[in-house]
């Protein structure tokens, strides 16, 4: 074999400044949708406000009272929260692939904002009946419980399975199972206990207050840099378990942070907003798609701002298609993510055979 | 006793509550190339994972470098020992370099950032392995002999002082096989690096190892450097083989002898010009005879694992009266002689009253013509 000299060959560093420009890129259109989405979101709705009046109403709180409300207790909040669980439940689906080393693995397909919503629905029925309030954190551990349950079984599953599709199938079938259990409990429940349990499994952004953007950005921030904080070891985990061990991983104890970690986020998701099919792994597969790369430091920030602006583009979807008629968030979810997982899932096919 | 670089001593491995080789003791030197050999499933990889702490060890103990394996974290231990695994890798979107590039990780900050030493080093491990052109390709759309030196590269790119293989020839075409091995060769004696692995080929085993490890049953058969074990007995009871044969002297394997005792063909070649007369009987099921060879003669070795009979004579002797008599018997007895080339001189004219005789007797196939 003949001998080459490292300057025919692109080195590894100059590979590397090529791709950064790529990211930039990336992230720039990315807080660049972030942001229109932002200000699309703010200026659209039933009500209709002018544009001048809301930059005022945002920056000195001034104008109408019934526009101030519009824009300060129903709209901000709502588009916060949207962003900040889109963001999470996007990680969610990314930390569940890397787990399960297959890229079709989510928190909705996998049953686990099922096991979720099963969970919060008893809690709520119980909680309406005794002390006629709960609070998010009840919820979000409500849901987390619920969370944990379903995986669980997953993993359960995992131990017999290898196969990747029988492995969604058993978690499709989970996520059924837990549907039927809720809707036992529904059953059984008094129509007045069930008026906001109604609204809420179906899954909407609608009605957040500044309580719950507080509660929820700050677990979801927290959730979010301990998951950066994991990206040299997820990044070895992809080259799957044996390797990473051999470079330092405590296999162990990574694999319980991972499930925990990403079941915090789609915990929090379901308990605000219930569950939210497809986000999970419709927008990790495009934010890798656009890098080029499946490097986690790049990929996690990448996800969250995407998953961001896309639950926002869904929400504004779901706001103003039949307004003023709203629709549930996995309505627009699904019809925008459905598509793109059954093109990953010809492709990975494709990829398979030949 | 004094210790090894790598000591195995009473290991005992397996999967689970059950052991699968017990009382494993054997130690190594830095800078050797220790091969396990053996049938499949008799625990060659069972042994690898357990000193590279893949499995939990079942009893005994492992020392490297003067400490317990089982006191090193697995942070440490990352530094001074790689793996060449046989999981099939399927990384989304990472090029040849981001999988060198892991080797890397245990001396990457908490964020795993790579300097631009560590994307030096990347480059050099890739041409250890002679991959560079490899480098910015997509790691799935490589092929196999490809893949298996770029993770050679990944586990050099990790600076270890052991370099543990499972397997890391299969799948590979001949001269990719070759490649590696001589890779193999090249860092054990110029880094000093310590390579412990395993093969099926036994051929190539022979040719690299410093050492070899048989492992068979539910015990290490034995050990010792390749002139100890690569003896015809050893290999055919380690492998349990009833169907051919291994050849020490040349390493190879050799399918079993033409069924009969008695001849039907008789072979006289020297120097080579019979190996391919004695396969096409062989591949024809015909029991033949050879001779008259000299114990020296190249064709001496595979006529003795491969024919019903060898007439032979002492190297460098006039052939005698005696083993004469044996040949001509042998042409009566036979339905046709082969001649496939005798250099003839003072000591072997005899050949050629063999050659009259048969041709008289209308046997003769002349392959010189």
């Amino acid at each position: 074999m003949e001998e080459k000299t490292l300057t025919e060959y692109s080195s590894f560093r100059l590979e590397n400044i090529k791709r950064r420009s790529r990211y930039t890129l990336v992230f720039s259109m990315l807080i660049a949708a972030l942001l229109g989405m932002l200000v699309i979101n703010i200026n659209s709705g039933n009500v209709h406000i002018p544009v001048s009046d809301i930059v005022k109403i945002i920056f000195t709180r001034t104008g109408s009272i019934k526009d101030v409300n519009i824009i300060w207790k129903i709209r901000l909040p709502r588009i916060i929260m949207a962003a900040l669980l889109g963001g999470g439940l996007s990680l969610s689906g990314f930390l569940l692939q890397t787990f399960f080393e297959n890229p079709i693995a989510g928190p909705f397909v996998l049953g686990i904002s099922s096991g979720a919503k099963m969970v919060v629905a008893f809690v709520m029925i119980i909680s309406v009946q005794h002390i006629e309030y709960i609070n998010s954190y009840t919820m979000i551990s409500a849901a987390f419980v619920g969370s944990m349950i379903s995986i669980f079984f997953i993993l359960l599953v995992a131990r017999k399975i290898k196969n990747m599709a029988a492995l969604l199938v058993a978690g499709i079938m989970i996520g059924y199972i837990c549907s039927a259990v809720t809707d036992f409990i529904v059953t059984f429940a008094s129509d007045s206990d069930i008026a906001n349990l109604h609204g809420w499994a179906q899954g909407s952004f609608s009605g957040m207050s500044w309580s719950n953007v507080q509660i929820g950005s700050s677990v979801i921030l927290i959730t979010f840099f301990i998951t950066m904080a994991l990206s040299k070891p997820i990044g070895a985990y992809q080259l799957g378990e044996s390797y990473a061990q051999s470079i330092g991983v405590n296999i162990k104890i990574f694999r319980i942070a991972l499930i925990v970690i990403s079941s915090v986020f789609s915990a929090t998701v379901t308990a605000f907003a219930g569950p939210i099919s497809f986000v999970g792994i419709a927008v990790p597969f495009l934010v890798k798609g656009a890098l080029k790369t499946s490097k986690p430091l790049i990929v996690i920030p990448a996800t969250f701002l995407g998953g961001a602006a896309f639950c926002m583009f869904c929400d504004l979807i779901a706001r103003l298609a039949f307004a003023p008629l709203e629709l549930n968030i996995s309505t627009v979810t699904s019809i925008l993510g459905a598509p793109i997982v059954i093109y990953m899932m010809i492709n990975r096919r494709r990829g398979i055979n030949g | 006793m004094a210790k090894k670089y790598f000591e195995l001593d009473n290991l005992s491995v397996g999967y689970g509550k059950s052991i699968l080789i017990r009382d494993i003791c054997f130690g190594i030197e830095k800078g050797e190339i220790v091969t396990l050999i053996g049938p499949n499933g008799a625990g060659k990889s069972t042994i690898l994972k357990s000193i590279t702490r893949h499995l939990e060890t079942m009893g005994g103990h492992v020392f490297f470098d003067d400490s317990n394996l089982h006191d090193i974290s697995y942070k440490e231990l990352s530094k001074k020992m790689a793996v060449v695994l046989t999981d099939r890798l399927k990384p989304e979107l990472m090029t040849c370099h981001d999988i060198v590039a892991t080797g890397r990780y245990p001396y990457t900050g908490k964020l795993g950032i790579l300097s631009h030493e560590d994307e030096d080093k990347v480059d050099s491990a890739l041409s250890a392995v002679h991959a560079l052109e490899l480098g910015g390709r997509d790691f799935n759309a490589i092929s196999d002999g490809q893949k298996q030196r770029i993770l050679l590269a990944r586990a050099i790119c990790q600076e270890p002082s052991v370099i543990v293989l499972d397997e890391p020839t299969s799948f590979l075409d001949i001269r990719y096989k070759l490649e590696l091995l001589s890779i193999l060769r090249k860092m054990a004696k110029e880094n000093a690096i310590t390579i412990i692995m395993t093969l099926h080929e036994i051929d190539l085993a022979q040719k690299i190892s410093d050492k070899i490890v048989c492992v068979s049953g539910n015990h290490i058969t034995n050990y010792g450097t390749p002139e100890e074990i690569f003896k015809k007995e050893v290999i055919k009871e380690l492998y349990n083989i009833d169907n051919g044969f291994y050849d020490p002297v040349f390493g190879s394997i050799e399918l079993a002898a033409p069924d009969g005792d008695k001849p039907e063909v008789f072979v006289i070649s020297s120097g080579g010009t019979g190996i391919k007369v004695f396969r096409n009987l062989q591949k024809n099921n015909i029991p033949f005879a050879a001779g008259i060879l000299y114990k020296n003669d190249i064709d001496y070795e595979l006529a003795q694992l491969l024919s019903c009979k060898v007439i032979t004579e002492k190297p460098f002797s006039k052939i005698s009266d005696e083993t004469m008599n044996i040949a001509v018997d042998t042409v009566k007895e036979c339905d046709k002689v082969i001649y496939a080339g005798v250099e003839v001189g003072d000591s072997n004219e005899k050949i050629k009253d063999l050659l009259s005789l048969a041709r008289s007797e209308n046997k003769l196939e002349d392959l010189t013509k």
